[in-house]
Order: structure tokens, then C-alpha cells, then sequence
């Protein structure tokens, strides 16, 4: 059975976040170093190497999209960290930033050197006010020893938006404006903030970053499964003993999360459902959990890894009240860009909470399948594509709660 | 601090709109409309589109409201805690539904998502410091802190 491996909270515990001096002596900004006695074009091969796929859910090849804004002729570029975390259920970013700020830091710089930018940004979610100026101690600190050179980073906040965790309404709300997504092409890489060439990689992605340097893309590649190698951070919610957080090797099944790691269920009580990847992710049942959690076999259950939330509910829980829950986030989320978006997730919450009030019908499911589908592909951004996932996965898998409800 | 002198402070930071919105509210828990009109002179903006601005993101508020923030995650994991039973013990005990702020001016309640805490559900905020595992039992001694 798979055991915990700490690659992005390796120093978890092991040093004084607010202490640049505790990271060094763990050999951190060494990493950097490297990286900068290095040829751009073999330092992004070597992130190619390691197939590092980014943790903030789209699974995107991070050395990749580096190779793309390298190639990008301009002479300003930059570099975005994604600290949105607005996925519910999910605090592994936070994680993170708390206890080895430096870690994101030098990742950041490390694509600054690659991508040849000279100025980052790290957009925080307006829910997280303590980690600014944990964030901005660690920046003013490495400044002071010189350890970013040229690079530069600033934190902006966001403010309560879910949809800003979306690339480009990221990009948006740091130009000051209202989050809402662009339309892509053309991508970040391409044209991004500012219009300029622009790297927007998740925390967890950066904080791979150092590590891989120090060990090689070959190391990382080696790790768990071939198709989404290295570690990824869970974090368990719900009925679950263990509600804390685990970083395992992407070979790691999802029975083992819940039972292993998460110490099954209180209470004596049986499993129904867990949801994973977040609000916006697929409930599973008893025959999926063998699923690997490694992105593309998440994808073959229908489910997608998403931001590595594991929401667990028990036999007592009533899946069509969760799930009217979660319709009503995505009524609330969407930015109304779009009309499938701005409409959808209004029905979508209207004929839920009808259900389950114990007032709809069979034609209310199987209109709610089909507004589902149209969602999922007309949809301008990821909200509104992935909004009707937890919606059809339920109504697949746990019929009988819907039927029980019927009236 | 008045509202012109915050904005005037972020008036060359690309962008810098927002966390001028986020200072203000530091200081007034809410944005005036007069501090609307004035950040969208200084940023260079049509007023509409400052205003916009204002309207999009959860956190800001356009109407005046209590001064410490209440909110309570009403996301699943929380849910499925018993964010319910802490939503009717807040009303209860400050004497206000959700949405609203108590006469004194002292508190306002509001609805939030995941706050990214949910390793100890239900979970609140006041003025963005994280309350753990709440219960009803728990409310009283929370607010008493801000009385
Ligand atoms: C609605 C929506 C919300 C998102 N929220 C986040 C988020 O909170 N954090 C994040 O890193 N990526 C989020 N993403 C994914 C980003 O658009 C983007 O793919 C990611 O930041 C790229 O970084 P990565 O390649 O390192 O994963 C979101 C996407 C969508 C459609
Ligand atoms: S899908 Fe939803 S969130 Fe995305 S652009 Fe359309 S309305 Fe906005
Ligand atoms: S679900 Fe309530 S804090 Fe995350």
C-alpha cells in the first residue's frame, strides 16, 4: 500500500516559514541557482522531463506551457501564481503558503529565469488576509538576501470571487477589473496579463518546481503514475475520521485515501459517496474507489482530480441535499458572462431544490440531464462546463435517492 | 483615514483598484458611493465601470453595513457540519437574519463559500479571522469578543 511522500511539504514542520535562513539551510534558493547556471531551453526540457502536470486542475504539461511563453516574442512577461483555492473543500494551497513560502517563491522565479520575466504575481484569495503578510515577510526577506536577483513579486488580493480562479478572469482581476473569463485563444501564454506573455501555474505546481530541479526530471517522472507522475495534496472533509491533509504518490487509489489515510468512517457507519476534486468534481460510489487518483484515471470514471478535495458522506447523508447545495454555489459563482452559464446554473438550482423538496417528477431528472449536457459543452469557461458534473454523476449513481424523492 | 487620502495611496499600482476597495473597507466596512465615483476618477475609469468593479466580487459591500463582518460557510463540507444550526444561533442571538446588521451599527451577517478551512467544520469569519469547528454552543463567547 502506498505510504505518504512529502515532495511540496517537505519542510512541513521542519522549519520557521517566517526564517529564510531555516529554508536555506534545507538547501532551498539552491535549486535557483542551478536553474540560472543553466541554457533556458534544457532548463525548460528538464521540466518536460519530469512531465510535472499542473495541480490546479486542468492537468495542462507545466514545462509545455513554459516552452510556449519562452518562445513568445516580448520584452516584458510574466509570471502569475494562482493561490485562488476557491475550489470548496480545499486547503492544500494554503498549506503550502503557510509553512514553506519560500518554496512558491522559488518556483516563481525559476519560471521567471525560464520564461525571461522579471516580474510575478501572486493572486491570494481575499479569504486568506494572515497569509499577505507571510507572503510579503518571505518576499521582503528573500529581496534582502538577493536570492531573486531581478525577479520581482507582488501579492494581490482577490475578493471573493470563485470564478477568478480561472486563468484568465485571474488575469482580469488583477488588471482591476470584473473577473469575468476571456475568450480563448489567445492563451496566457500568449497574451496574458497586460497583454503580455504570461505563466499562470498553480501554488503546488510552483512548489514542485525546486525539488525537481534539485533531483531531476527523471527522479520526478519516476514517481507514482507514468501519465501524472510525482505526489499530490488531499485534503479529507466531511465523514471522514482523519480530516487533515495527506500528500501521497498519484498511484495512491481513492479507497486508500479514505480508508488508509482518512481512517474510514466515524461512527461505525457505512460509505455512500465521496465527491473529489471539489464542488465542481464527480460523486463516486463503492465500485470506483479503486480508481487510481492520477488525472487521467480520474478521467476514466468520469471524474477529474480537480484541486484534490475529498468529500466523503456517509450512509446517512441525503445525496440530492448535497447536491442542491452545490447547485445553489454554482448559481451564486457564475460571473453571467455567458447565457448557457448565466441560465443554466439558475435552472439547474430551481428544478434541484424542487426535487428536493419532494416536488419533482422523473421529466424533472431527465430535463436536468439534458440542460446538463448542453452546459457542459456550450458553456464559455471551466464554471460552467464542469457545474452540471456533480448534478449528472449523482443522478448515474445514486438513483435511489433521487427516486426516493419522486413525487 | 478618509476615503480620498486611501485611494490617492494605490493611485500608481497598475490595477490597483481592488486592494484600494479592500483598504477602504478596512476602514469604513463598506464601500460609499462617493468613494466609488472618487477611485474611478483616480484609476482613470468610467464611473459605471468602477461600480462594476464593486457589484462583482462577494467581499465588497455598496450598502453601508455593520462594522464586524460575520459570515458563515455555507459550502458542503460545512453543510454537511451543521452550518445550518450555527446560521439559527447567530440569528438568534444577535436578533437579525442573514443579510442584515444589528441596529447598533456592531455586526453584519452574511453568507459566505469555503473559506479554506475545512479541517474544522462549520466554520465562520469575523472580518476575515477564521473561527474552527463552531457550534452553537460556541457563539456567545465568539461575539463577546467584539462587544
Ligand atoms: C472556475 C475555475 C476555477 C479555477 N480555480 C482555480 C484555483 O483556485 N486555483 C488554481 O490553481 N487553478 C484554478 N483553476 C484552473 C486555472 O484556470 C488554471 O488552469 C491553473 O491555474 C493553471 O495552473 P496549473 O497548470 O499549475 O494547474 C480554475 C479553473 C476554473 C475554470
Ligand atoms: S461559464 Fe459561467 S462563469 Fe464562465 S464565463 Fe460563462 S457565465 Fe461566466
Ligand atoms: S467548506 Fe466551509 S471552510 Fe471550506
Amino acid at each position: 500500500m502506498a505510504e505518504e511522500m512529502r515532495i511540496v511539504l517537505r519542510n512541513y514542520g521542519k522549519i520557521d516559514p517566517l526564517k529564510i535562513e531555516d529554508y536555506i539551510a534545507q538547501g532551498g534558493y539552491k535549486p535557483l541557482e542551478k536553474a540560472r547556471s543553466m541554457d533556458k531551453e534544457a532548463l525548460i526540457d528538464e521540466v518536460k522531463k519530469s512531465n510535472l502536470r499542473g495541480r490546479g486542475g486542468a492537468g495542462f504539461n507545466c514545462g509545455q506551457k513554459w516552452l510556449f511563453a519562452y518562445k513568445a516574442d516580448s520584452d516584458v512577461k510574466y509570471v502569475i501564481c494562482n493561490a485562488d483555492e476557491g475550489e470548496p473543500g480545499t486547503y492544500k494551497d494554503r498549506m503550502i503558503m503557510e509553512n514553506d513560502p519560500h518554496t512558491v517563491l522559488e518556483g516563481m522565479a525559476i519560471c521567471g529565469y525560464a520564461i525571461g520575466a522579471t516580474k510575478g504575481y501572486i493572486y491570494l484569495r481575499g479569504e486568506y488576509p494572515q497569509l499577505v503578510d507571510i507572503l510579503n515577510t518571505a518576499i521582503a526577506q528573500a529581496k534582502e538576501k538577493g536570492v531573486l536577483g531581478e525577479f520581482d513579486i507582488e501579492v494581490r488580493s482577490g475578493a471573493g470571487a470563485y470564478v477568478c480562479g480561472e486563468e484568465t478572469a485571474l488575469i482580469e482581476s488583477i488588471e482591476g477589473k470584473r473577473g469575468e473569463p476571456r475568450y480563448k485563444p489567445p492563451y496566457p501564454p500568449v497574451e496574458g496579463l497586460w497583454n503580455k506573455p504570461t505563466i499562470v501555474n498553480n501554488v503546488e505546481t510552483f512548489a514542485n518546481i525546486p525539488v525537481i530541479l534539485e533531483k531531476g526530471g527523471d527522479w520526478y517522472a519516476s514517481i507514482g503514475v507514468p501519465s501524472y507522475p510525482g505526489t499530490k495534496v488531499f485534503t479529507l472533509t466531511g465523514d471522514i475520521n482523519n480530516k487533515t491533509f495527506f500528500e501521497v504518490p498519484t498511484n495512491t487509489t481513492v479507497r486508500e485515501l479514505i480508508y488508509k489515510f482518512g481512517g474510514g468512517i466515524p461512527g461505525g457507519k457505512k460509505f455512500k459517496a465521496v465527491q473529489i476534486g471539489g464542488t465542481s468534481g464527480a460523486f463516486l460510489s463503492e465500485e470506483q474507489l479503486d480508481t487510481p487518483v492520477a488525472f487521467d484515471n480520474m478521467a476514466a470514471v468520469g471524474a477529474t482530480l480537480g484541486s484534490g478535495a475529498v468529500f466523503v458522506l456517509d450512509e446517512s447523508r441525503d445525496v440530492v441535499d448535497v447536491t442542491t447545495r452545490i447547485a445553489k454555489f454554482f448559481e451564486h459563482e457564475s460571473c453571467g458572462k455567458c447565457a448557457p452559464c448565466r441560465e443554466g446554473t439558475a435552472r439547474m438550482h430551481e428544478l434541484m431544490e424542487k426535487l428536493n423538496a419532494g416536488k419533482g417528477s422523473a421529466a424533472d431528472i431527465a430535463l436536468l440531464e439534458r440542460l446538463g449536457r448542453v452546459m457542459s459543452y456550450s458553456c464559455l469557461c471551466g464554471l460552467g462546463q464542469a457545474a452540471p458534473t456533480p448534478v449528472l454523476t449523482t443522478i448515474e449513481r445514486f438513483q435511489a435517492d433521487y427516486n426516493a424523492k419522486l413525487m | 483615514m478618509d476615503y480620498k487620502d486611501i485611494i490617492a495611496k494605490y493611485a500608481d499600482m497598475p490595477g490597483g483598484i481592488i486592494e484600494s476597495f479592500h483598504a477602504i473597507q478596512k476602514e469604513l466596512s463598506y464601500l460609499p458611493e462617493e468613494a466609488i465615483v472618487e477611485a474611478a476618477k483616480v484609476f482613470n475609469i468610467p464611473a459605471a465601470e468602477a461600480y462594476g468593479v464593486a457589484t462583482f466580487y462577494s467581499m465588497f459591500s455598496t450598502n453601508s453595513r455593520g462594522k464586524n463582518v460575520i459570515r458563515i460557510c455555507e459550502s458542503a463540507p460545512c453543510h454537511v457540519a451543521g452550518a445550518a444550526e450555527v446560521v439559527a444561533a447567530l440569528e438568534r442571538e444577535l436578533g437579525i437574519k442573514m443579510g442584515e446588521s444589528t441596529p447598533d451599527g456592531l455586526f453584519a451577517l452574511e453568507f459566505t463559500e469555503c473559506v479554506g478551512q475545512c479541517q474544522a467544520t462549520p466554520v465562520i469569519t469575523i472580518n476575515g479571522k477564521p473561527y474552527l469547528d463552531v457550534s452553537p454552543a460556541k457563539i456567545p463567547g465568539i461575539l463577546a469578543e467584539y462587544k
